[in-house]
Formats: C-alpha cells, structure tokens, sequence
C-alpha cells in the first residue's frame, strides 16, 4: 500500500456539455498523502469548491479520476465514500439540537450512547461550543453554526475531512485559537483533510501543503513556505503574501560582467554579473522582456539606490507600510519602525539580487528566485 | 406599524366589517335557510324569524324527499360518502406521484425537465370543457366511464399539477447543501429524501394536499359528465333538489351546510400548518 490517501488524475470538470459548457476545473492532478492538511487557496470562482465537491461527490466529475485510499470513487455515490464535510452554508439539520447534529454524523458508525456522549463532548470543547449543545440551530449566530458544522464534520472517523471555508465566519480571536486547535486535532488522529478557503493566512497556518487555484488550473502545489519563497508562476507570486509581490515588467540587457533591468521611467537597475548564478545568468541574457518581482518585505531603502516618491506611508501600529510611485507603478515596501516620511519626498531604494524574482514576460512562469532557477 | 389615531381605527374597523359580512353572508344565510321549510325561505319581504325544523336533516340522511308530487328517493349520503372518497384518494394519488415528481424536478436537472414541468402545469390552462367531450368518448371506449377509477384518474388533472408546482418550489427553499451533508454521513438519496427533505418540506406538502382536496372537493363537471348517480360527488348530487315539483331550496341548503362541513373542519385544522408552510423559508438551513 502506497501512503497516498487521494488522488486526483486528470480530473476535468464542465458545467453544461463536456467540452461546451463552462470548465470550472481544467485537468487537475493532486496527490495528497495520508495524514496530510491540504488547502485548496485561490479567489472566488477558481474551481476550489467545485474540486471539491467532486471529491464529496455531490458533482459529477467531467473526466478524470479520483480514487481515494486505493479505489476508483468518481462514479460512487457520496454514501460509498466514507468522506466527512463541513459546508460553508452550515447546513445543519433544522429540527434537531446542535448535539443532536453532531451526534447524528456517528449514527451510521453504531457507537455506544456514552461513547458518542464523550466524542461530542470533547469536540464541544475543542470548538468552544458546549454552551449550545442544547439549542437548535435556527436560535444561534452563524458563527456558532459554522462549528457546529464543523464539529460535525471532524467528530467522524472518515478516510478524507473536507472543511469549505471552515471558518469564515468567526471572529478573528476565535478563529486564531480555533487554527491551532483543529489543526493539532487533525494530526493527532491522524486525519487527512483539504481545506477550501480564499483566506491565505489560513491556508499558512493549516496546512502542510497548498494547492493555488486560479481559472481552474491548478498552479502550484506545494509547502506554504516553498510557495512564498519559490512561486511558480506570476499568479502565485502576487496572490500569496500579504501585502503582495511588487511587480515591474522590465527588459534584460547583458554583458560580459554587468547584468540590468530597464523598467519604466528611464529607471535602470544594474547588478554586478556575479551577483547572480552562471545559470542564472545564462538563462536571463536570452531573455528580452520579463517581469520583476520583490516582496514588500524584502524592499530595501539605500542612499545611492534608484528613487521613487512616497505616495502614501501608513502605519499600522506594529510596522509601516510605505508606497512609492516607481517605474510607471507603485511600490509598496514594509518596514518594523516608524518612519518620518512625507508624502512626495524621494526615497532610496535598493532591490537585492537574491531577493528578486524574475518571470517571463509572457507566459508568466517563473525563470529565477535569487540566484537560483526556477 | 405606528399607532393608528382613532377615526383611522373607526374606518379600518368598518372596512373589515363590511369584507366580513360580505363574504359571511351568504354562508350564514345559507346555514339559516337550512333549518326553514320552502315556504319560510320563499315568503316576502324574507325574515331571520321563523320557527327552526330539522326536516331538510331528516330528509337528507333517510333519503326520502317528501314532495308535493309525493316522496323522492334521494342519494345524498351516498353522494358525500362519494366526495370524500373521491378527493381523500385522489389528493393521496395526486400525493404519491406529485411529491417524488416535485423533488426530482427541484433537485435534478436533467433534459427536458422544464418542459415536463410546464406539460404538467398547462393541464389546468385548459378549460374542463374543452377536454370533457373527448374524455367521455375515450373513457367509453375504455370502459372507464362511470367508474371510480376513471374519476380519480380524472381529478389528477387538477390535484397532480397542483401539488407538483407547490411542493417543487418547496423542495428548491431548502438547502441541498443539508440533503447532501446527511448523505455524506452514510445515507443513499432515498433515504435522505424520506428523511431530510420530507420532513423539511412537511407543511408545504399538507398545504398542497388541502388545496388539492378543496379543488378536487369542489368540482362539478367531471363528475357531471363522467359519472352516473351512484357515483357522483355532492356537487352534483345537489341537482336533484331540483325536482319536477319545484326547487327544494330547504334540502338544498341543508346540502350545501354538509357537504361544506368536511372541507372547512379541514381548513381550520390545517390551517397552522398553511402558515408555516407559508413561512419555510425561516427555517432554511
């Protein structure tokens, strides 16, 4: 046996007619491991709850297959499964209690009363929901509801937990609590779950793999970190990180020893040609037009740097966020203190070479972060 | 609402006096009449004074219709013995196949469904008269005519898009995101139908089903074409009160009072479950 919980092959799917209708999700290939936290991350419309909802089995997948713990189940209906869901829109059972609906997902499992007492119990306290386990869902706030529903959803001892948008509704306090505790919950029992959220600072905090979804293409998969430090693609790089990747298209000339960026504006960056690897450089010089990327956090300010203007310089009680109107765009840079800058004022900037991302300027994808290639 | 000053309260009060009595009226002078002889109700100016009779009662339960041409045989208990049985298994056909058809138009697409859906529907476009001639040549062929089966074939025309349409749009108003989170937890779609969407869908189903039995309860031609007097509902039953010797006005009236009787006690039981019906959506999940 493999250690792969759920694999995704190929996986098409078209609302309307194959090939005619809308295709929400384009030729997904996944594969989650056993015990793994995987979030499905990207905007409204990606395709994430629509994966999703093939994987539960509530839609039909185009084509493709999902085979989970070893067995082909895209044509299985979702009572074959043995997957637990916890819906975005709640969706609990109207006329019963919250423990009522929790203790309803272990029904099917033919637990004892007293067991069934002490699972909902315990996962009433994990979710800081044991004041309610008395009320119907229709007298408490959408908050609460959403953990019930999640407490439905984890309570169960299934193969795959999938949470749409889990948390959306909670108070940001609750919600970071919530994170630490749902996530050492999920690993303790050993459970493989994908999250489905919009929100990247959940995606960081849960789990141990991220799948960016745009257009329903499927554009990285990988560790939160390596998808911060590594983005795959110009999508990736802007969508993930808060505030987001600065970005200039620029052109590359090169010699024998220097290297440099014509961006917008008559603004030139030029670097020593050892700055970057020979790879790296190799790769650059065949290149005409690319697009520069830099986190705000990696924006450094330096005398003899190139200059933009301070456009606005905020703070936001822990750090600054300044932008500076540079090469035809904005800027945006992070700094941990105060700064006394006034709005127009020039300002310093230094952009490290092991700090920039370099993508092509067509496709998109990336050709180098730092002094390594993509 | 803001407080109504007086003359507001005065006029409002009037207002719903007037809708009151003229919707009451006729009921009340019906029920009145009921207990009068033909030439109490018949005397002018008419009068609310008279001496109360159960005769037309009388009459109506034994059968026999005393008359001044002498005493007529009259089926009028069989006739509302024929109109419950009539709408009671009409409403619960209509019920059995209207309540799956509903939940599979709401829940599933598929080709062609809309159109179904509407085939059904224009049903009750079509005026019952222009259907009936055609009907009654069919149904002597077939040899349905005259038949319970064929009246309560007949009524679907009326109780089966009825209920199809109303309890549809009942289905769409929950959430299939509850049907499918009973369904992850191990349950095959028939069971969550029974057990999710059915009782979630309760007091629409019953306020359907009373509709359906007032429609099918109330009507006249179908049974007037299709059916023979040992078969036909109280509708119908009613014209024999009109009789060579003259019009029975007090039977009429005492007819009228019972053959009202069932489907009022009906509304006014189920009339709790017409406003939750009404008021689904409140418990959305």
């Amino acid at each position: 046996m493999s250690d792969s919980a759920l694999l995704l092959k190929d996986v098409d799917k078209f609302y309307g007619p194959i090939d005619y209708g809308v295709h929400a999700v384009k030729k997904l290939s996944m594969d989650v491991r056993k015990g793994e936290i995987i979030a499905l991350l990207g905007s409204s419309g990606c395709g994430k709850t629509s994966t999703l909802r093939m994987i539960a089995g509530f839609e039909a997948v185009s084509r493709g297959k999902i085979s989970l713990g070893g067995r082909e189940i895209q044509t299985f209906p979702p009572v074959r499964r043995n997957v637990a869901m916890a819906f975005e829109g709640y969706s609990l059972y109207p006329p019963l209690t919250v423990r009522e609906n929790i203790a309803f997902a272990l029904k099917a499992s033919k637990l004892s009363h007293s067991t069934v007492d002490e699972k909902v119990a315990g996962i009433a306290k994990l979710l800081e929901i044991e004041d309610i386990l008395g009320r119907y869902p229709s007298s408490i706030s959408g908050g609460q509801q959403q953990r019930a529903s999640l407490g439905r959803a984890l309570i169960r001892d299934a193969s795959l937990h999938l949470l749409d948008e889990p948390m959306g509704q909670l108070e940001p306090q609750l919600r970071a609590v919530l994170r630490g505790r749902i996530k050492h919950y999920i690993k303790e029992r050993g459970l493989t779950a994908i999250l489905v959220t919009h929100d990247q600072t959940e995606a960081n905090a849960l789990a141990d793999r991220i799948a960016v979804m745009e257009g329903g293409v499927l554009q990285q998969f990988d560790t939160p970190q390596r998808i911060k430090e590594r983005p795959a693609n110009l999508f990736t790089g802007t969508f993930v990180g808060e505030p987001p990747m600065n970005v200039f298209e620029a052109s590359v000339t090169a010699s024998e020893n220097r290297l440099a960026f014509g961006l917008k504006d008559g603004i030139r960056l030029e670097y020593a040609a050892s700055d970057f690897s020979h790879t790296v450089r190799d790769v650059l010089k065949r290149r005409q037009r690319v697009v520069l990327g830099v986190r705000p956090y990696a924006v450094k300010r330096s005398a003899d740097g190139v200059t933009g203007r301070v456009a606005v310089n905020q703070w936001l009680g822990d750090q600054t966020h300044i932008a500076a109107d540079f090469a035809g765009g904005t800027l945006v840079l992070v700094e941990h203190d105060r700064s006394n800058l006034e709005v127009g004022q020039p300002i310093g900037i230094r952009l490290e070479p092991a700090s920039l991302h370099v993508f092509d300027g067509e496709s998109g994808m990336a050709i180098s972060h730092g002094e390594e290639l993509a | 609402m803001e407080t109504m000053s007086p003359l507001e309260r005065l006029l409002r009060g009037i207002a719903l006096t007037l809708v009151v009595v003229f919707f009451m009226f006729p009921i009340v002078w019906i029920f009145l009449m009921s207990f009068q002889t033909n030439e109490t109700i018949l005397r002018i100016p008419p009068s609310v004074v008279f001496t109360p009779t159960l005769d037309n009662y009388a009459a109506l339960i034994t059968g026999k219709l005393q008359t001044a041409a002498g005493t007529l045989d009259i089926a009028f208990m069989r006739n509302l013995g024929n109109s419950v049985f009539l709408s009671v298994v009409s409403v619960a056909v209509a019920l059995l196949l209207g309540v799956p058809a509903a939940y599979a138009f709401a829940r599933h697409k598929f080709k062609g469904s809309e159109d179904i859906a509407f085939t059904l529907l224009s049903f009750r476009f079509a005026p019952p008269l222009l259907v009936l001639l055609p009907l009654t040549q069919y149904f002597q062929w077939l040899g349905l005519s005259n038949t319970y089966f064929g009246l309560i074939w007949v009524y679907q025309l009326i109780c089966l898009p009825l209920i199809l349409w109303i309890v549809r749009g009942y289905f769409e108003d929950i959430s299939a995101d509850v049907e499918y989170a009973y369904r992850i937890a191990g349950h095959s779609w028939f069971a969550t139908f029974r057990k999710i969407a059915l009782p979630l869908a309760g007091p629409g189903i019953a306020a359907a089903g009373l509709l359906a039995f007032i429609f099918a309860w109330n009507n006249f031609v179908f049974a007037l074409v299709l059916a023979s007097a040992d078969k036909q509902p109280v509708t119908v039953g009613a014209l024999a009160f009109v009789t060579a010797s003259g019009i029975q006005y007090g039977q009429i009236a005492a007819a009228i009072v019972l053959s009202i009787t069932p489907t009022l006690a009906l509304a006014l039981y189920a009339q709790r479950y017409l406003v939750e019906g009404l008021s689904l959506g409140a418990v959305k999940g």
